[in-house]
């Protein structure tokens, strides 16, 4: 049993170990939270501030950039959330019974995660290059028309199609090349997770499902992947989140052109904050992003949470 | 499916994800017309080692490399010291407002850095660390995911080790250092590793906080290098391009027997 003493001596130590932590990100990640919501009441104008309480936010709602960026976020999130996950997941379920190679291979899928998004967009620049980069190499030797790849603003259908879809319908190319990038990039880091969880599925449980005649399909969706749900919606949580403030992939590779194909709200909101100095607007839109994120992650886990298969 | 498909899939899988690299290695050595042919060839006819000395040379890598290992030094230690502080008290110390506490550090994970980069800046001009080491290194010494690993890791330590050390006399601190520090020693790897990467890899927050080109870190150096000699002579960007990301591979290379998907995984069940 704890005495009064004992406890007010826990009290004391849990103040001295967080408070250089919880110093750190209050100072650097909660107060100019809070101080971006202060701005972005105030408009910012030929260097005078005035306040114009929630004009920041209908401005916002009346822009039509504003609604294109959110677009290009939305496309992006939903094209690489899901594909990043399914892709993982699969790599992750075929290297768990091997044993040669394994921590090669394993190795080589985490390779991208590690390397700076500045270093491998200047790769893929390159490899996609219109003139003489490897993508358009390749197409060349299939037979198939080069392509402006990252300079595409056209959408992906109406290339696929070869004209039939409208240009202006769906993701643009441009924006599709950024969503590979970012799949090739982060895959490693789902891989990673999902090889750990897996390795602590019950092999008793599968053994048994075998048993009573389970098929190999029906052993992966009823027995194998229902064990690892939890950490599937983690790492779609965690996904979307990355997802909705992606900045540096489109920042290296693209620059939000071309057209503004690929300016999401991140570098929307980057932009207005540093090129136009419309701070209190940027700022307004930067509250809204994060109140997004909120209630999607909170729809996440009301949605997505309760199907989600927990131990005991 | 039988053995040979799995190993022919991954293969094949694994052959995507490294392409991009070897392709760079390739380009890298390459003389500048090759590099600018339209070709399938990944290799260099002749290998061209010149090259690494003149992209070394042509982008200042000496001193950026010494900021940038300083720099990242100094928050892998921070990172580590904080988040291994503060998750033992999450995981076991019981005290009013501990979970309203750990929810607010969940959340500062899901603030974008970009948004609260004009408020840092400003706070930094604030402080009068414009231009300073401090400004690249203490914004960057606690974050939330780190926290949140190390917590995981603690409460994944038996109960009666804490109890045997508490009826034996031993302190929190104590016990932290001697016992639950080394226990949870892969996670600090990891945690140190994500630390280190983090710092290496970042280019918006020290463009922000310093304009001496004295202070600059190996990223800026490879935008610069990028936009200037590069950007006419790809073989030689992809050679800068291969000298930044050498460090990373070899750092992940030597800290691979204690990077283990347990570290991760473990925090990430739930």
């Amino acid at each position: 049993m704890w005495t009064p003493i004992k406890r007010h001596r826990d009290l004391w130590s849990a103040l001295v170990l967080l408070s250089p932590a919880l110093t750190l990100l209050g100072v650097f990640g909660v107060a100019p939270m809070v101080y971006a919501i202060y701005l972005s009441v105030y408009r910012f104008r030929y260097g005078t501030i005035s306040f114009t309480g929630a004009g920041n936010y209908q401005r916002a709602f009346e822009d039509a950039d504003f609604w294109a960026s959110v677009e290009v976020t939305a496309y992006y999130t939903f094209l690489v959330v899901p594909a990043t996950l399914l892709l993982s997941l699969a790599a992750a379920m075929l290297l768990r019974p091997i044993g040669r190679g394994r921590g090669a291979l394993r190795t080589a899928y985490f390779l991208p995660y590690i390397t700076s998004i500045v270093a491998a967009a200047t790769v893929w620049r390159v490899i996609l290059n219109p003139q003489f980069g490897m993508a358009n190499a390749l197409l060349e030797v299939v037979g198939l028309p080069a392509q402006a790849w990252l300079l595409e603003p056209r959408g992906m259908l109406h290339i696929i199609s070869g004209g039939r879809v409208p240009f202006e319908w769906g993701p643009s190319m441009s924006l599709c090349c950024v969503v590979l990038f970012e799949i090739w990039h982060s895959a490693g880091f789902m891989i990673v997770v999902l090889i750990a969880a897996l390795a602590n599925v019950p092999r008793e449980m599968e053994d048994a499902a075998r048993i009573d005649g389970a098929g190999r399909w029906q052993l992966v969706w009823n027995v194998t992947v229902p064990m690892v749900t939890p950490t599937l919606f983690l790492l779609a949580v965690v996904g979307v989140i990355g997802a909705f403030q992606a900045f540096n992939s489109f920042y290296a590779l693209t620059g939000g052109v071309p057209d503004t194909a690929t300016r999401n709200l991140t570098m929307y909101i980057y932009a207005m904050f540093y090129e136009n100095q419309q701070i209190g607007y940027g700022a307004a839109m930067a509250s809204v992003l994060a109140l997004a994120l909120g209630g999607l992650t909170l729809a996440q886990w009301r949605l997505l949470g309760r199907r989600v298969y927990y131990e005991s | 499916m039988t053995r040979f498909i799995r190993y022919v899939l991954l293969v094949v899988g694994a052959a995507v994800m490294i392409y991009p690299f070897v392709w760079m290695t390739g380009a890298a050595f390459k003389t500048f017309s090759e590099a600018t042919r339209r070709s399938l060839r990944l290799f260099p006819v002749h290998w061209q080692w010149q090259n690494l000395a003149d992209t070394w040379d042509g982008a200042k890598f000496d001193l950026f490399f010494v900021n940038t290992f300083w720099v990242a030094g100094w928050v892998t230690l921070g990172v580590v010291c904080t988040s291994l502080m503060a998750g033992y008290a999450f995981a076991r110390i019981s005290f009013p407002g501990r979970s309203i506490l750990f929810i607010i550090v969940l959340a500062t994970m899901m603030v974008p850095f970009e948004i609260i980069l004009i408020p840092n800046y400003r706070l930094i001009l604030e402080l009068g660390w414009y231009n300073t080491y401090k400004a690249l290194i203490v914004p960057w010494c606690a974050n939330g995911f780190s926290i949140f690993l190390v917590r995981q890791a603690m409460r994944g330590i038996p109960a009666d080790y804490f109890d045997a050390a508490r009826l034996d006399g031993c302190g929190h601190f104590r016990f932290l250092l001697l016992v639950a520090a080394p226990m949870i020693k892969p996670t600090l790897v990891t945690v140190a590793l994500f630390a280190f990467l983090g710092t290496y890899n970042s280019l918006m927050w020290p463009l922000v906080v310093t304009s001496d080109e004295r202070l600059r870190m190996v990223q800026y150096g490879l935008v610069v290098f990028a936009g200037g000699e590069g950007a006419q002579r790809f073989n030689l960007l992809m050679c800068a391009a291969a000298i930044v990301i050498t460090p990373t591979v070899i750092l992940y290379f030597a800290a691979q027997r204690y990077f283990q998907d347990s570290a991760l995984g473990a925090g990430l069940k739930g």
